[in-house]
């Protein structure tokens, strides 16, 4: 039954997994995330499915390419140093084609940082961290609700396109508690068939799940067969908002928690008379470069917010084609950018004599 | 006339790329032997690690996953946790369980996660070239420990078998070698019990097996089977050393 809950954004994560169908987590503690892995460990075993705390997130990412393999719907959720570790076995899971979910509850960096909310694994998160030519289909949620309906969906596109996905939240999304609608479970009777799947050979040829091409020829039609799924990708699964870009002169870019902060200050800056709006794309992987485009000629400025030190305004300039001037604002470290600041930079270029 | 060796149904008929007088060729046929004689081919999923092994999956034809380096052991926890009746093995050189993986697999045991590993220990890294593993033996030279292994600079070997046999989640943990045609035999029993082990619900079995690398160690295979018997076992006593409970 669906029902609104006030939940945290942790838990509201594990409980779309488990409605998505994820019957396996495996994973290792890490702040600001443990909530996903402690309410795994008691809601998995209740719907018959298993949780099991890894000895390290080398191990656990691991896990996650066996159950992976062998056809689970399956999880693993940490935060930036420990998806660092994870980053040999998502590029192992990327090039064997395997579906799985990571979440990454991000927290500040370099290094071991903080414990606080930072959204500085960005680069991390869709230009690569592991080896290789490989891609994550990357979903950014910017409130509760959208965290758990791009949870389910994020379990839809692994299966779909046989590749890992990644939620990339932030730590106050993780942390914050507010009413969501707790949707039904999905009805797994439509999950496409898995035939590659380990399963035991009974009655059929050997499925053999293998990353290593030692002739060139072979690596490099691997790598190409990639490149055209991650184009198939880019074609049909770009996602975002446009908010208030009807008639808007300026924007202002941003995802997750920095797109929502974002939406109070152009509410406020709107009431002075400022044609400002948001372009928020929710997918990172693939971007949305296409739209960003076709506002390049109608922009005359963007303002791009972000809680890293400028990672994610290099997708937004090469998306507008360099014909709009960009400035960043940045904040890293568990240190939120306040709608005040956002309006007051937006002011000071525009506010003297109005629009 | 009466047939009275042939390839056994588990192996595919292809030849093998290892080295002449490696013992891999040895272990993929008894361990299809144990396979063939378990009739339990079409539950039975393998594991290939890193190194010159890798390939095992082009011999043996069951199921199979290739691991990134060490993670064996957590792919097959992976695999086993989702399909609880399948018979789940790794098959793992010293490189791959005893440095790189050595977290994975004393996880693993200690979790007496049902799996059953089959441990090659040629005390060198063979596919890439020769360098020191951590099972290389105190003297032995080798391309990084060219003045032969010291344990004041190198360390001393891992005894693989006596580490894991004191963890409770471990049921058979078991070193054999293949010096003589009646250890291999004894080796093929070890490798039978381990998977029975793992059949009936015991928990983690492991068996280690004494090999040879005749390229590496710059021997030739003869002599190389003569140091194994000589050196080897020496440091790494054989025989079984811990038995799953009840035994």
């Amino acid at each position: 039954m669906a029902e609104k809950l006030l939940m945290k954004g942790n838990e509201v994560l594990a409980e779309a997994a488990v409605r998505a169908g994820c019957r396996f987590f495996f994973g290792y503690p890490i702040t600001p995330q443990n909530e996903i892995p402690e309410y795994m460990s008691w809601r998995l075993p209740e719907v018959g499915g298993v949780y099991l705390q890894a000895e390290s997130e080398v191990a656990a990412i691991n896990m996650v390419f066996g159950a992976a393999g062998a056809g689970a719907r399956v999880l693993t959720s940490s935060s930036g140093p420990g998806i660092s570790l994870m980053q040999e076995g998502i590029s192992y899971i990327a090039a064997a084609e395997l579906p799985c979910v990571i979440i990454n509850v991000a927290r500040g960096g370099p290094g071991l940082g903080g414990i606080l909310p930072a959204q500085s694994d960005y680069f991390q998160a869709t230009k690569g961290g592991g080896h290789g030519d490989y891609h994550l289909i990357v979903l950014a949620p910017h409130d509760l609700q959208e965290a758990f309906d791009l949870t389910v969906l994020a379990f839809e596109l692994a299966d779909k396109y046989r590749n890992p996905v990644m939620i990339y939240v932030d730590g106050f999304l993780g942390q914050m508690m507010e009413p969501v609608e707790i949707r039904d479970p999905v009805d797994l009777s439509n999950i496409p068939p898995k035939p590659w799947a380990i399963t035991g050979a009974k009655g059929r040829k050997r499925n053999l799940i293998k990353t290593l091409y030692l002739e060139g020829e072979m690596l490099e039609a691997h790598n190409f067969k990639l490149k055209k799924k991650y184009e198939e990708i880019a074609q049909n699964e770009v996602r975002y908002e446009l908010y208030m870009m009807e008639d808007a002169e300026i924007a202002i870019s941003a995802y997750g928690i920095s797109a929502r902060i974002s939406k109070t200050a152009v509410k406020i800056l709107r009431e002075k008379g400022i044609k400002i709006g948001i372009i928020r794309p929710i997918t990172l992987f693939p971007f949305p470069y296409n739209v960003y485009e076709s506002f390049s000629d109608k922009l005359k400025y963007v303002l791009v917010v972000e809680m890293s030190m400028g990672q994610f305004v290099y997708d937004v300039d090469y998306g507008l084609k360099r014909k709009v001037p960009v400035d960043l604002l940045s904040h890293a470290g568990g240190i939120a950018p306040t709608y005040e600041e956002i309006v007051s930079c937006i002011m000071e270029k525009f506010g003297k004599g109005g629009n | 006339m009466k047939l009275v060796f042939s390839r056994p149904e588990s192996m595919f008929d292809k030849q093998m790329h290892y080295c002449p007088g490696c013992g891999h060729g040895i272990i993929h046929r008894i361990l299809a032997e144990v396979i063939d004689e378990l009739n339990i081919r079409e539950r039975v999923v393998g594991v290939a690690p890193v190194g010159c092994s890798v390939l095992i999956y082009d011999y043996i034809n069951c199921d199979m996953y290739e691991a990134a380096h060490g993670r064996a052991p957590a792919v097959a926890t992976g695999c086993k946790r989702v399909h609880p009746d399948l018979i789940v093995f790794t098959y793992q050189g010293d490189g791959d369980l005893a440095s790189i993986g050595m977290s994975e697999i004393i996880h693993a045991a200690n979790r007496g996660e049902k799996i059953t590993t089959i441990f090659v220990n040629n005390a060198i890294y063979g596919m890439t070239g020769g360098q020191m593993a951590p099972t290389t033996l105190l003297g032995q030279k080798t391309t990084t420990s060219p003045f032969g292994r010291a344990p004041e600079r190198e360390g001393h070997p891992i005894k693989v078998c006596e580490l894991l046999s004191v963890l409770d989640g471990s049921a058979y943990i078991v070193r054999g070698s293949l010096s003589s045609p009646q250890k291999i035999i004894q080796v093929k029993k070890y490798i039978k019990k381990a998977f029975e082990t793992q059949m009936k619900g015991l928990g983690f079995s492991l068996v280690e097996i004494l090999s040879m690398c005749p390229t590496n160690w710059g021997m030739s295979p003869t002599k190389a089977q003569e140091w194994v018997a000589e050196m080897m076992e020496n440091l790494y006593p054989l025989g079984e050393f811990k038995l799953p409970r009840g035994e």
